[in-house]
């Protein structure tokens, strides 16, 4: 097969002299779906970048079949027949998908005016062709997500790309969806599209790609047919090292109930029921997973047990102590932690110190604060100390900013920070995303320990399989409401799953009930 | 004090005045919508005004041309607008900081140079600036009543009219429109798509410049005929409550910037009731805050009526 990209020996040096990409070479063929692994970090988004014009590369060069280009801007990339779908949608959440389609390329009438009924005309005639089923003339906030990403490849192909990048596409879809993505991706390269499928998903790597290549530490690693490979090399070639891929989890030992969660609900800004009367019982000792498609409740369920949202009905106790509605710093003071999922923004202050960050939640209490509030550095130094060796953060000091850090370290804060305080409650909140694996391993294994210290724990996880592995029980999160509870998590597979987390099956009212153990 | 609101409300004169003051805060909300649309704040609607008071009088008292004062007026209120563009857009400074010292700048600037050409600090009355003109509408001033409230307003008036019906055009039918859109909402979406957001921001700051200059050149040359300090009154402020008011489309901005007209006029009115003229200078300011606080108020409460009622309506599954 023609070789239609082709990065020789390139090198990316940023400002501060990070060198993202070292003499990487890359070779996509025409027609192939092409698979890009590596860890966070690992320069494949810097890479990707370089490609689509959105940064200049230091040296090296670009060839687009065989011929040399320089890219100044995505425009030019575009203009060549490169098309990304980016793993946050640019889209306009109150245009339809038909405005935002031709958004930058808008068709119009004879008079110079906007010409919305051939925008919606277009739409359907690209929806047809490529076989991506998309309502053109619903709004996008109306429509779910994986019709988002159909919308976005559209969009690339109605800008005339050959060559498609898509950057960690499968984050936000269930296994069925997944399936149908991949089904409708195989079919464009029958068509003769070029993709480039970014990922960290092994297993779905080898479900799609023709070929793969491997990053590490701004370098490819290797390139290999995907029928020449095993999961274990491709693993063992993103970290450099031996990865266990396997957890060693003993059984749980449920106590009493620690948290007593009834009838939640919550409605968003678009007047959307994101919670729909949500109610179970956490008991001491138990990972309770929460599984669900990103989007269907199980975010606002933890902002309103985390004090970020107010629930419109029911209540939240916590033994005697009714937490319904409460500030986060009441809820926390009766002993519930919280990853937040978003660790930029909720879960650590970035300009802000490790040592600040790590104590944020503790800075009042007499061993930190003495008389007359002032703040006692040594013993805070001393504490957080402690946690960054216990943790294992990477940094030079404590007193490094947060913002300084890899998203793995940054986590690992956070995870310190919420692990190391006087709770017997965790809600837990996409622990490991954006994390690389040898950090995910580190973190999974704390889960489990604190379960084993007899702690309950909530765990919401847009991963499968991170749910599927560190969870005793599940629950099944669709349109607002718990559809499914599973008292085993082990014994449950992920296609069964995806039934529900489609909303295609609900499990009837009784067996629902049971999670409230009562 | 009833019969006497009742004289007023019911008087043709009256209305005359309510749509002459409502037409600057018209203009200058119309501008404070698109740019809001676009995701930049113009704070210096203000001072865009002044200027364009000042150059509007001084460029039509030396050329002797009304039209080419109302031109050199528009200009000062599109640098000024450009100005901040440069350095909320290019330099990376914040916009409303910016907003407010230009502003400051302008205020003192425009008496500046007032007194260096007149040698007068307060009003521009020894120069012989010209007025724009009034017009009488064929066919709508024989109506009864109603001829009397809208024949006979200033240009500027109609203007203001027709700038409503053009931001609705540019904003609605035009592809810029999705542009704007875009870029208030979305603005890495929208570079995504090849649009420049710089450029799609800087041309709202220039429509906006426009007309905070034409509302500027009515003050001057047409609401009075002369500069007087400070004769924006702190409308360019107004105009960004008055823009949330609106809700962000042209049509709202009618009824915004009613609200201010209709108070504004009704204080020239009081002013013959014997009340102290400082409180009723006050009165329009008051009214707006106060109409934004009722508006704000009744959008949050129908938000939540709104959300309980959605919920409750899945009851019946």
């Amino acid at each position: 097969m023609e070789t239609i990209l082709q990065a020789v020996d390139l090198c990316k040096v940023y400002g501060n002299g990070t060198a993202a990409n070292k003499f990487v070479n890359l070779t996509v063929r025409r027609g192939e779906i092409l698979g890009l692994v590596g860890e966070n970090g690992a320069g494949k988004s810097t890479l990707m970048k370089v490609v689509y014009g959105e940064e200049a590369p230091s040296s090296g060069s670009l060839l687009l079949d065989g011929k040399p280009v320089r890219f100044g801007s995505s425009r030019d990339a575009i203009a060549a027949g490169i098309g990304m779908v980016h793993q946050h949608f640019m889209l306009v959440p109150s245009l339809t998908l038909a405005e935002n389609l031709v958004l930058g390329r808008e068709p119009r009438k004879k008079s110079g005016m906007y010409d919305l009924d051939r925008a919606v005309r277009i739409a359907e005639e690209l929806s047809a062709k490529y076989n991506l089923r998309i309502i053109p003339w619903a709004r996008v906030v109306d429509v779910s997500v994986s019709m988002r990403q159909k919308l976005e490849i559209l969009k690339t192909l109605y800008r005339g790309a050959r060559i498609l990048i898509l950057d960690e596409p499968t984050s936000v879809l269930t296994p069925q969806e997944t399936d149908e993505l991949f089904a409708e991706l195989k079919a464009l390269r029958d068509k003769g599209q070029t993709i480039i499928f970014i990922s960290h998903k092994l297993g779905e790597v080898f479900q799609l790609c023709d070929r793969v290549t491997v990053m590490r530490d701004g370098a490819v690693i290797g390139t290999h047919d995907i029928g020449d490979v095993d999961r274990q090399t491709i693993s063992n070639e993103m970290v450099g090292r031996e990865v266990r891929l396997t957890l060693d989890k003993t059984p749980a030992a449920p106590g009493a109930t620690a948290l007593e969660v009834r009838d939640l609900s919550f409605v968003d800004d678009f007047g959307i029921t994101m919670v729909d009367r949500v109610s179970f019982s956490l008991r001491k000792g138990e990972v309770l997973g929460v599984v669900g498609v990103d989007g269907n409740g199980q975010s606002e369920l933890v902002r309103i047990l985390t004090g970020h949202a107010r629930t419109l009905t029911g209540s939240v106790r916590k033994g005697e102590e009714d937490l319904t509605n409460a500030p986060p710093r009441r809820i926390r003071k009766a002993g519930v932690a919280h990853v937040a999922e978003d660790r930029m923004t909720v879960g650590a202050a970035l300009p802000a110190s490790i040592a600040d960050n790590l104590l944020a939640d503790r800075y009042s209490e007499p061993a930190f604060t003495g008389g007359g509030g002032f703040l006692r550095r040594s013993a805070i130094q001393a504490e957080a100390k402690g946690i960054v060796e216990r943790f294992d953060i990477r940094c030079s000091s404590p007193n490094q900013s947060v913002a300084s850090l890899s998203g793995g370290n940054m986590q690992k804060v956070v995870i310190g920070r919420e692990f190391t305080a006087a709770a017997d409650v965790l809600v837990v909140s996409q622990p490991t995303r954006g994390v690389d694996i040898g950090a995910i391993e580190f973190i999974h294994r704390t889960i489990l320990s604190m379960r084993d210290e007899g702690k309950a724990i909530l765990l919401v996880s847009s991963d499968l399989g991170e749910v599927l592995s560190l969870s005793d029980s599940l629950i099944v999160m669709h349109a607002g409401r718990i559809v499914a509870w599973f008292p085993e998590a082990s014994a449950v597979t992920d296609k069964e799953l995806g039934l529900y987390m489609l909303g295609l099956k609900t499990q009837d009212e009784k067996e629902i009930r049971k999670v409230l153990h009562a | 004090m009833m019969d006497f609101l009742a004289s007023v409300f019911g008087s043709s004169n009256y209305w005359f005045i309510v749509v002459r003051s409502t037409a600057p805060i018209l203009l200058v909300t119309l501008g404070a919508v698109v740019t809001e649309q676009a995701g930049i704040k113009n704070m210096a609607l203000e001072g865009s005004m002044l200027w364009a008071a000042l150059t509007g009088v001084l460029a039509s008292a030396w050329t002797g041309s009304p039209w080419i004062g109302l031109a050199a007026g528009i200009a000062a209120g599109v640098a000024i607008a450009l100005i901040l563009g440069l350095f909320a857009l290019k330099l990376d400074a914040n916009a409303v900081l910016v907003g407010i010292a230009l502003n400051l700048l302008s205020t003192g600037g425009t008496v500046f140079v007032l007194f260096s050409i007149t040698g007068d600090k307060g009003i521009s009355s020894s120069l012989p600036s010209k007025v724009l003109p009034m017009v009488s509408v064929p066919l709508l001033r024989d109506i009864p009543w109603l001829g009397k409230v809208l024949s006979g307003q200033n240009l500027v008036v109609y203007l203001s009219a027709a700038a409503v019906v053009v931001i609705h055009v540019i904003l609605n039918k035009m592809t810029i429109g999705r542009r704007i859109r875009a870029t208030g909402e979305n603005v890495e979406a929208a570079r995504a798509a090849g649009i420049d957001p710089d450029r799609i921001k800087f041309f709202t700051l220039v429509i906006s410049g426009i007309l905070a200059g034409l509302a500027g050149c009515f003050l001057s040359m047409g609401y009075t005929s002369n500069f007087t300090s400070g004769i924006s009154a702190g409308r360019g402020y107004v105009a960004n409550a008055a823009q949330v008011v609106a809700g962000g489309t042209a049509v709202g901005s009618i009824f915004a910037a009613l609200i201010f007209g209709v108070t504004d006029a009704l204080a020239t009115f009081l002013q013959s009731r014997g009340l102290p003229p400082e409180l009723i200078q006050a009165l329009p300011y008051a009214v707006t805050i106060l109409g934004f606080v009722v508006v704000t108020l009744i959008r949050d409460k129908r938000e939540a009526a709104r959300k309980l009622k959605l919920f409750a309506g899945k009851d019946d599954r």
